[in-house]
């Protein structure tokens, strides 16, 4: 079967129970074409040799009780991988092999998936563009001259040019929602406390989430049905009655009531985007469910209050990295020295920017100014939510205010990065779920993605929203293999 | 607001990072227009409000204080730059 790696998840775990393909055939069609796909730069680290050791292992004494059947996979290189170098896309990890395994990773191997490596992102998750990688930027399947979007841009690479058949990301201000969008694939980032967070390089605690990335929503369901878990090992991790999201997943939506915030028309948005968004609308409308215009009244402040909020809560986080205890030490001439200098030459230069605003934003005199004020801004954002959610059940906006950009097109001016994740980063504020399904083109060619925002635990619903859409939009994606010839 | 070089020097002796002159310049730009950025905060009044200090408005969960992972001295120590078997090892401190 040479079509392999264009088969989802779904037809690909029917196909192993079925006998039609062997855990080896699968997994050698992936390592294959990433082998050929080194162009775009998708993987840091990978560990074909051993997956393939491992399917063959399944294929002798197979297992069809598994929901991931002798399934490869590549993850984003932020979580820790038992004895695989796990690097957070940074200098200062280069050497790091951790001696445990993360619990959202631990459970895709007990399901029965083979890690195929360790996916490209920006350094410790902090970019909209995966230019900020030690390792270099990653290149967008969709065409060579663009950014596959960030942080998890190997991960948004890996899939839509079929690399993996599905990906895990990570989420805390978009990460995951605005790399599926600029490549045309399904990106869920999950309710904050959904999927643990224990062996996730922290970047900033109370945003960050991981969440599946797939070609479709049943794939993309069915993932997350495997990662999201209550793990006493994380303190912030829920103890709630999850659903077997893939199996419950259904298209009937009808009678669902779907907010439509007027905040989201932003200035300058294209019109594109707009259009879209209008199309989005019309499809609710045809899957049997009804729009209600609703208003999010500090949608305008959820970038500045992220601003605060996140960088902090990194500043706190990556103090650790110390040249003490792992990673990279540069000489010095005394202990103060030596710190100074592994974490000047250790951390690029968007890691030491956000590390700088957050040690800003805490410091004495200037806490209640900043950190205090955009803590009571959070909250604001958060009631603007649940006011809504009264209504409604559930909120329809475009994914990103553009299609992807260029590479090297925003790498000069922070703020008009940042501005990327404007409609995302209100979701991570508030500890919402988000999944962001391609729904289009712009006149360029390039994916466009519009973004289901739920209720707090409520997956299941905008998943099936997600799925009811993704029938009516029958979005094809333009994947050209430029990479390859 | 602006943030001139000396706080640069500061934030950076705070938060351990050396910075050169000319990266000093550079971050002070970059910082003085994400702050332009987010003084638009100012426009909200914010007295009343009571900050958000969990997202996830539940309790934390107790659990009994039990060591869970016990001789792992050498899986601590196995990634670090420099040490003697059973302590990382650092530039002298104590003269």
């Amino acid at each position: 079967m040479s079509d392999i790696t264009k088969q989802s998840l779904t037809e690909l775990v029917e196909n192993i129970k079925n006998k039609k393909l062997s855990s080896t055939d699968v997994t050698k069609a992936f390592i294959d074409r990433s082998e050929k796909s080194e162009k775009l730069n998708a993987y840091i680290t990978n560990d074909f040799t051993s997956a393939l050791d491992k399917a063959k292992k399944f294929d002798q004494k197979p297992n069809f009780d598994f929901k991931l059947p002798g399934i490869p996979m590549a993850v984003k290189d932020l979580f820790c991988t038992k004895n695989i170098k796990t690097t957070a896309g940074s200098k200062i990890l280069n050497n790091f092999i951790p001696t445990y395994e993360s619990t959202v990773t631990e459970n895709i191997w007990n399901e029965g998936a083979i890690l195929l490596g360790k996916l490209n992102c920006d350094e410790f998750a902090m970019g909209s563009s995966n230019e900020t990688s030690f390792f270099g930027n990653v290149q967008s399947p969709i065409d060579k001259n663009l950014v596959p979007g960030g942080s998890s841009g190997g991960s948004a690479s890996a899939v839509a040019g079929q690399l993996t058949p599905v990906t895990i990301g990570t989420d805390t201000g978009g990460s995951i929602r605005q790399p599926a969008s600029f490549t045309g694939i399904v990106g869920l980032k999950p309710t904050y406390g959904s999927c643990s967070r224990y062996g996730i390089v922290a970047f900033a605690s109370s945003l960050d989430q991981a969440g599946p990335m797939a070609q479709n929503v049943k794939d993309c369901a069915l993932l997350h049905e495997v990662i999201s878990s209550y793990d006493p090992k994380d303190s912030t991790s829920i103890d709630f009655k999850r659903n077997h999201y893939g199996k419950e997943l259904t298209n009937n939506i009808k009678g669902k009531k779907i907010g439509i915030p007027k905040e989201y028309r932003v200035d300058g948005m294209p019109k594109e985007i707009e259009d879209l968004w209008q199309k989005g609308i019309q499809y609710i409308k045809d899957c049997g469910a009804e729009t209600i215009d609703i208003s999010l009244p500090n949608t305008s402040y959820a970038l500045p209050t992220y601003y605060i909020v996140a960088p902090a809560e990194a500043s706190s986080n990556l103090a650790r990295y110390d040249g003490v205890k792992y990673g990279f030490r540069a000489k010095g001439e005394n202990l103060i020295d030596m710190y100074e200098k592994t974490r000047s030459e250790g951390f690029g230069a968007e890691v030491q920017r956000r590390i700088m605003i957050g040690t800003y934003v805490l410091s004495s005199g200037y806490y209640d100014a900043y950190y205090l004020k955009a803590q009571k801004v959070r909250k604001l954002i958060k009631n603007d939510f649940d006011e809504a959610y009264k209504k409604v059940d559930a909120i329809l906006t475009p994914s990103t205010p553009s299609s992807a950009f260029k590479i090297g097109e925003k790498t000069n001016d922070p703020v008009s990065m940042y501005l990327n994740d404007i409609f995302t980063v209100p979701v991570n504020l508030a500890g919402l779920p988000g999944i962001s399904i391609p729904a289009g083109h712009d006149s360029k060619g390039y994916p466009l993605g519009l973004q289901i925002i739920g209720k707090a635990f409520d997956e299941q619903n905008i998943l099936n929203i997600a799925y009811a859409m993704e029938e009516k939009i029958n979005f094809k994606n333009k994947i050209t293999d430029w990479w390859i010839k | 607001m602006s943030i001139d070089l000396k706080t640069i020097k500061h934030i950076s002796k705070l938060a351990r990072i050396s910075v050169d002159e000319q990266r000093a310049e550079k971050l002070a730009g970059d910082l003085n227009s994400i702050f332009d950025f987010i003084e638009k905060l100012n426009e909200l009044k914010t007295d009343n409000i009571e900050p958000l200090t969990s997202i996830a408005e539940t309790t934390l969960k107790l659990r009994s204080d039990e060591v869970k992972s016990k001789n792992i001295r050498e899986q601590i120590i196995k990634n670090s730059p420099q040490d003697n078997e059973d302590y990382f090892v650092v530039p002298k401190v104590i003269e």
